[in-house]
């Protein structure tokens, strides 16, 4: 149970201070600490990163969304194509999929002409690439959990009995 | 022109605190810790399901007694989660707020002269409506040698020849104690030999933070028949606006409080009664992570209370803490008002809750862990500086 309640806090925020976590979960600091490294090495954890809202910063930015068809390898399956792919800086994201394509790579460029650029060079000439159909983010409302907009205020009165 | 005034209601005091509280809504950057109600937003799916029997123009009243549909859920959910069995037809009430079901209790019940022991401190509501459905409140004093409990021997000592009822409030708004089955033992025996009948308030049932869930008084032997269980969906559910509650207990109690309702009310609001179907159907894993959190915060606060110095015995139940402040040689008041001006924290002075609330004060954590780190290193600063 240490190890999900410690999941769920960190999800949401991993800069809170192991001391911290520890009287909240009522825990000793040292526990806390073991499990955590332990979830590092398992890969478990796998980073702490930071979620960025690039649309407020001067930082050109968009995102695609690629499907592509590939044809899966004998002994191989899928996962020989998909490591060519993973393996390209400007893909942040590639997942094996069930339904009409097999794998949904995000790709995150600077400009749309970085990311066209991308899939015409890179990736739809790739052998055992089939096709490609290209989707330009235009909107995030909610990534990973977090709303991208300011929530409402607290409307509750001051006091309550 | 007559007095036209009815002076048992003019004799009821508005609450005194009613002032500290004006002035602290009016004041720039105060930060509350003295709020009553959740902070989560009620789940999306229940809001959804109100948006679309809206929509689907579900707007006409229900039965009196609340959709037979709700008072099924309430049935399996209370049998699921306390033990409890109720005839869905003849012993479910679905009410406005937990507080309406208190009224109705009481007014159901009371006849002029009899008495109803009320523990002290507790929630605001059950003395006014005591008095307003003629009944004469006794208060049985919590102290916190007993962590808030409420002894057996405490109850023997207030009851009288014309003792009809007492009033169950746990866990407790303001205090956050809990009763587990090896404290309601004892008490049951009592309430059982004097042949009392109990209104349990278990509107926090779902905010039990020790190893085990919350038992009702109404699941010990031979209680069902003399209790009447209140519950509701504002503080389980984070609904607090919706406005519905629930009452559970013997038939012909139950029946009288359905005729009070049906002159008095109609009915519950309809849309809230279909978002409680799907609250009640869909939602056991959303109140869970929202105990979770509750728990982590409720270690938090009690920590840094603790590291200040203040003396706090460890609430396990509801959301507040109820530090004392004896230790600083002021009234509950006087602490309340001077930590508001002194660093704009808002928090409950304890004898808002009845006299034997005084030396100590109610703190919320119904707040994000941001918001409580900057309230408490407010009174962190604000003690020390004392």
């Amino acid at each position: 149970m240490l190890r999900e309640e410690l999941l769920e806090i960190l999800e949401k925020d991993s800069r809170i201070p192991v001391q911290e976590m520890a009287i909240m979960l009522g825990k000793p600091a040292a526990d806390i600490e073991n499990e955590m490294k332990a979830m590092e090495q398992e890969k478990v954890i796998c980073g702490y990163h930071t979620m960025i809202n690039w649309d407020k910063t001067n930082q050109e930015r968009v995102t695609a969304l690629i499907e592509v068809k590939v044809v899966p390898q004998r002994d191989e399956g899928f996962d020989k194509i998909a490591r060519r792919i993973y393996e390209f800086e400007e893909v942040s994201s590639v997942f094996l999929m069930s339904g009409p394509f097999d794998l949904m790579v995000i790709v995150e460029g600077h400009t749309m002409k970085e990311v066209a650029l991308f899939v015409r060079e890179r990736l739809a000439v790739l052998e055992n690439v089939n096709g490609t159909a290209t989707c330009f983010v235009l909107k995030k409302y909610k990534d990973n959990g977090i709303f991208m907009e300011s929530r409402k205020k607290d409307e509750r009165m001051i006091v309550s009995l | 022109m007559k007095n036209y005034l009815n002076p048992v209601i003019c004799d009821i005091k508005p609450s005194g605190i009613r002032r500290f509280f004006d002035i602290a809504a009016e004041m720039d950057d105060v930060i509350s810790l003295g709020v009553g109600e959740p902070d989560f937003d009620t789940p999306w799916s229940i809001r959804e399901t109100a948006i679309y029997t809206l929509e689907q123009g579900k707007t006409v009243y229900t039965a009196n007694a609340g959709l037979k549909e709700l008072r099924q859920e309430i049935s399996k959910y209370v049998y699921r989660k306390y033990h409890l069995t109720y005839d869905p037809i003849h012993q479910i009430l679905v009410t406005v707020g937990g507080s309406e079901a208190i009224d109705l209790a009481l007014r159901a019940m009371i006849v002029p002269g009899d008495e109803v022991l009320i523990p002290e401190p507790s929630y605001v509501s059950y003395i006014p409506c005591v008095i307003m459905a003629g009944g004469v409140p006794v208060n049985i004093p919590l102290t916190s040698e007993n962590s808030f409990k409420l002894m057996a021997e405490d109850i023997e000592k207030h009851i009288t020849d014309k003792t009809k009822a007492i009033v169950f409030p746990f866990p407790n708004n303001p205090t956050g104690s809990i009763m587990t089955l090896e404290d309601l033992q004892p008490v049951a025996e009592v309430i059982r030999k004097h042949d009392l009948f109990v209104i349990s308030d278990e509107i926090y049932a779902e905010l039990s933070y020790g190893d085990k869930p919350h038992v009702s008084i109404a699941s010990l032997p031979d209680m069902a028949e003399r209790t009447l269980v209140i519950n509701g969906f504002s503080k389980a559910f984070s609904m607090t606006g919706w406005r519905l509650g629930y009452a559970m207990g013997p038939e012909e109690l139950v029946r009288q409080m359905i005729k009070i309702h049906q002159f008095a009310i109609m009915c519950a609001p309809t849309t809230s009664q279909y978002a409680a179907v799907e609250a009640l159907r869909n939602c056991d894993a959303k109140v869970d992570a929202m105990r979770r959190e509750y728990n982590r915060r409720r270690r938090y606060v009690l920590s840094r209370l603790q590291a200040m110095g203040l003396t706090c015995f460890e609430p396990e139940g509801a959301f507040y803490v109820f530090p004392s402040i004896q230790s600083l040689h002021m009234t509950s008041e006087e602490f309340c008002s001077s930590l508001l001006y002194d660093q704009k924290v808002a928090v409950v002075p304890g004898d808002a809750f009845g006299e034997h609330g005084e030396g100590f004060v109610r703190i919320s954590y119904a707040y994000s862990m941001e918001e409580l780190k900057t309230a408490l290193d407010r009174i962190e600063k604000f003690v020390q500086g004392l």
